[in-house]
């Protein structure tokens, strides 16, 4: 079944193509002759998503200082009435690929398969894999119409990879004359140590910390293993730490070589974020607590008095 | 400052979900419950009225077997009105379907400056139907707000980012979708319960919305799912009760691992 022809939204900031971008690059040339990048960010990322398999950039231009979602899908919605689309197109679950995609699809009455996580043949057709129900079980969807394939794709799905390919060639992508709010200002919160996205050591902390002050526990334990600190969706709706901690459905979703989950106990939400995770430590005092269910270590006990003595004794070493 | 919000009844995320076999979606036939994604909507909505000094908030859902007891929580929150749509033609709608569908009915509820919504559902989680909606009503759509502020002409929006979050400013009307945890949803005091019983919600099928059947549904989803299956298990690790040494085996686990 290889598609003619597949376009991926890449994402850029600073110049840098996004991981996701590049895994999603990686996929697509497995299942398509031909894959080109529509994006806002400008040729000049041709040189990196060329190397990643890209025979094309499409530009995008009139966007900066605006939400992207609205002119992004005008473009590209233009282009699939004007004939010159693409078999199938790859977004992001990212926070203006979910606007790409939801304006797109009202504009081109079709439906959207979210949340995959991987992409098989059915039927001749290409079908969306689906995790539900915290990852338990996988639901396979294709789509039933001829509309233009529109899938939002999980980020850390795939692996990036480079082909040693070109710079891909640039072209413009003009319809993308759509009103958009206007970005007036943008602030970066400033993180310190490893991000979530790539640290190889991931703890993080849940309801089962008790209050607000005891995340500090899960930032010492952090620090002494080089690891980013993350969060149950529990803690961030309360306020204790910022969304851009959040590990699971809504979120990040990681895949680190170690994770450390304390006092989490295992939402759908979370599991679906961190599953992946190679080796999962846990610990909990409720021994019923789903988390145990992945963990390859668990501690049924109390996060307060195991959190201490582990970071004593990591300080000790 | 007139505000619509649209919110989900959903099964309760505490009891564990089940697919139909038949049409290996998740089952809805039990009692409802509204999904905690939309309180903070709710607030968000009933804190701007009462900033701007006027209006009120109109709630917007759709749901089987004329489902309202989670509208009656949200009603209870201090939400004036609702509009429900509730139809068996609607089993199997899609989010781009749920879209159409939501569009109607925040047209029925009467001229809104500001329609609020989750970023997703608990349940269906496909984060789409924000854009959706403003695209079907022609209008902007801020998502993922943070904080919102409105002069009731212009909204700003305080807009999550990967790397932080971006300020945003739209004319109004406007679509926003409202981030969890971004305000504390007040808990509904007996007052607001008691009043919330006679609070109207105007019950309406799809063909009083002038919408065809067939763009609802599974006629209108566009999408089936053709297979379910067991995801592949991860193998089970070792359990172990705390004596007050159970440290030492993270410890011990961390140096195999060679992460220490």
């Amino acid at each position: 079944m290889p598609l003619s022809k597949i376009w991926v939204f890449g994402e850029a900031a600073d110049g840098k193509v996004s991981n996701t971008t590049l895994e999603l690059l990686a996929k697509a040339r497995t299942l398509a002759d031909t894959v080109e990048v529509v994006t806002t960010a400008g040729g000049d990322i041709a040189a990196e998503v060329g190397a990643h398999g890209a025979a094309k950039v499409l530009t995008i231009g009139g966007t900066d200082g605006k939400l992207v979602g609205a002119p992004v899908a005008a473009a590209i919605a233009a282009a699939v009435q004007g004939g010159s689309g693409p078999d199938a197109l790859f977004i992001a679950t990212s926070y203006d690929g979910r606007d790409v995609a939801g304006f797109l699809s009202a504009k081109l009455d079709a439906p959207v398969i979210t949340n995959v996580v991987d992409l098989v043949e059915r039927d001749g057709h290409l079908a969306g894999v689906e995790p539900v129900f915290g990852g338990t079980t996988n639901v396979i969807t294709k789509f039933t119409g001829d509309k233009l394939p529109i899938f939002l794709i999980r980020p850390k799905s795939f692996a990036a990879e480079e082909t040693g390919g070109g710079a891909a060639a640039v072209e413009e992508l003009g319809g993308a004359d759509a009103a958009a709010p206007a970005v007036t200002n943008r602030f970066v919160e400033e993180k310190t140590g490893p991000s979530l996205d790539d640290a190889a050591v991931v703890v993080a902390g849940g309801r089962g910390l008790g209050e607000k002050d005891n995340y500090a526990l899960v930032e010492d334990l952090a620090k002494l293993l080089h690891a980013a600190p993350g969060a149950s969706r529990a803690i961030v709706d309360a306020g204790w730490v910022p969304y851009s901690y959040q590990v699971g459905q809504t979120g990040k979703v990681v895949k680190p070589t170690v994770y450390i989950a304390a006092g989490i106990s295992g939402a759908t939400q979370h599991l679906v974020g961190m599953k992946g995770s190679k080796n999962i430590i846990a610990i909990n005092k409720d021994p019923e607590a789903p988390i145990f269910s992945v963990a390859d270590l668990g501690i049924v006990g109390d996060v307060h008095k195991v959190m201490p003595k582990l970071i004593e004794a990591l300080k000790s070493r | 400052m007139n505000v619509v919000v649209c919110v989900k009844q959903i099964p309760d995320p505490a009891d564990p979900g089940q697919l139909d076999p038949e049409t290996k979606t998740l089952k809805r036939d039990g009692k409802l419950i509204l999904d905690e994604s939309d309180s903070y909507g709710v607030e968000m909505a009933l804190q701007l009225v009462d900033a701007a000094g006027g209006g009120e908030v109109t709630l917007v859902s759709m749901a089987p077997n004329s489902e309202v007891s989670g509208l009656r929580t949200a009603l209870a929150m201090g939400a004036a009105k609702a509009v429900l749509v509730s139809d068996d033609a609607l089993a199997g709608t899609d989010a781009l379907g749920t879209a159409k569908v939501l569009a109607k009915a925040i047209e029925r509820a009467g001229s809104a400056d500001l329609i609020l919504t989750a970023t997703e559902s608990s349940d269906g989680y496909t984060g789409t139907v924000p854009a959706q909606l403003a695209e079907l009503l022609s209008l902007p759509a801020i998502t993922f707000a943070k904080e919102i502020t409105t002069d009731g002409s212009t909204v700003k929006v305080q807009r999550q980012t990967e790397a932080g979050y971006d300020e945003v400013e739209s004319p109004l009307p406007a679509v926003v979708s409202v981030t969890a945890g971004v305000v504390e949803p007040r808990y509904p005091s007996f007052k607001g319960i008691m009043a919330a019983k006679s609070k109207p919600v105007d019950e309406v099928k799809v063909a009083d919305l002038g919408l065809d059947a067939g763009q609802v549904g599974w006629a209108g989803a566009g999408q089936e799912i053709v297979e379910v299956a067991k995801a592949e298990e991860r193998e089970a690790g070792t359990i172990i009760e705390d004596d007050g040494e159970a440290f030492a085996k993270i410890v011990d686990f961390l140096a195999e691992l060679k992460v220490i």
